[in-house]
């Protein structure tokens, strides 16, 4: 029977506690993001010609800063840490897909629920910290007081569907891959696995872009105009 | 025809049902999206990358609803409660 989530695949159980598949593979990217930010970081200098390895760092993080910075059009100094990790997290996720025996732990709705559920308790942490209880709590009463509890009702339903979506396109990508090694294992299989591959990064690159506009306009104060500084300032001071 | 006779013929139907009639609206719903995104291009060329990005997140929001319906016709075929729950 073709199982649709690394949950039912209980690989230790001990005691009555179930040490499932999604946690085991879990731990497995952890391992592989930790190693790699050990190799290819670990002596980071100021020189004129860094190594290949730092400059791979660099052309990183200046990306997601810049898409910070563009997506939410604040200063992307405070995000960085927190949205960089879930965009490493579930496209490292969404790339192992393609190793024979790895499942993608963000084909189970636990661990896509997990994620979305750190959005949204980082958008009112970010808001109050940077706003004030009182302005972010004004915020849920605009543009009229009479919208509160759809504001209210929208928090909870966009953090279902930030959930639902990745996990959605994942498990729909594994599935059918499964379902065509069963019915024509020659080429269709790798296609699938190809089209898999492409909608794996557009969907981490989307929860990315999603946190921040939802942690953005939290975030924003009434006052703080959208100016965006133009190209050449943002390439100056990334 | 017995219970669980009606269960396995109420989720087949449903289960194609669902996929079928949810991916209409979000494919001409994409429709619109990338054809008004060509239009844009067509027009400004410099916002290319802008308006390329605006794009996929914009299809990415679209598919949601086409994801939803397919997640029920999967749950409806190979996790379906009430047919766990009626046969041995």
């Amino acid at each position: 029977m073709i199982s649709i989530s690394p949950d039912e695949w209980v690989i230790w159980s001990w005691h009555g506690y179930d040490l499932t598949a999604t946690v085991v593979f879990t731990w497995v990217v952890m391992a592989v993001l930790v190693l790699a930010a050990r190799l290819l970081a670990g002596r980071l200098t100021d020189d004129e010609t860094p190594s290949r390895w730092q400059n791979v760092v660099e052309v990183l993080v200046v990306t997601v800063r810049d898409q910070i910075r563009e997506a939410s059009g604040q200063e992307p100094g405070r995000y960085v840490p927190f949205i960089g990790t879930l965009f490493l997290f579930i496209a490292t996720c969404n790339l192992l897909a393609v190793v024979p025996g790895f499942e993608p732990p963000t084909g189970s709705l636990s661990t896509t629920t997990a994620l979305a559920l750190c959005v949204l308790a980082a958008v009112p942490l970010y808001g109050i910290t940077q706003r004030g209880l009182w302005a972010y709590l004004k915020g849920y009463l605009t543009p009229t007081p009479f919208m509160l509890p759809f504001n209210v009702l929208g928090e909870f339903t966009r953090t279902i569907a930030l959930a639902i979506r990745l996990y959605g396109n994942v498990m729909s990508g594994t599935v059918i891959v499964a379902i065509l090694l069963t019915l024509t294992p020659f080429v269709f299989p790798l296609v699938m696995q190809l089209l898999g591959l492409l909608t794996g990064m557009i969907q981490a690159y989307i929860f990315a872009v999603l946190a921040t506009v939802y942690i953005a306009s939290a975030s924003r104060s009434a006052e703080q105009t959208r100016a965006r500084p133009a190209p050449s300032e943002a390439a100056e001071n990334p | 025809m017995d219970t669980s006779g009606w269960i396995g013929v109420a989720s087949i139907v449903m289960a194609g049902l669902t996929i079928a009639i949810g991916s209409i609206g979000p494919a001409l719903g994409e429709a619109r999206a990338a054809s008004q995104a060509l239009a844009a291009i067509a027009q400004q060329p410099d916002e290319a990358s802008t308006i390329t990005r605006t794009l996929f997140v914009s299809l990415a929001m679209i598919e949601s609803t086409a994801i939803y319906c397919f997640v029920v016709s999967m749950i409806l075929l190979f996790a379906n409660p009430f047919w766990n729950a009626v046969t041995p």
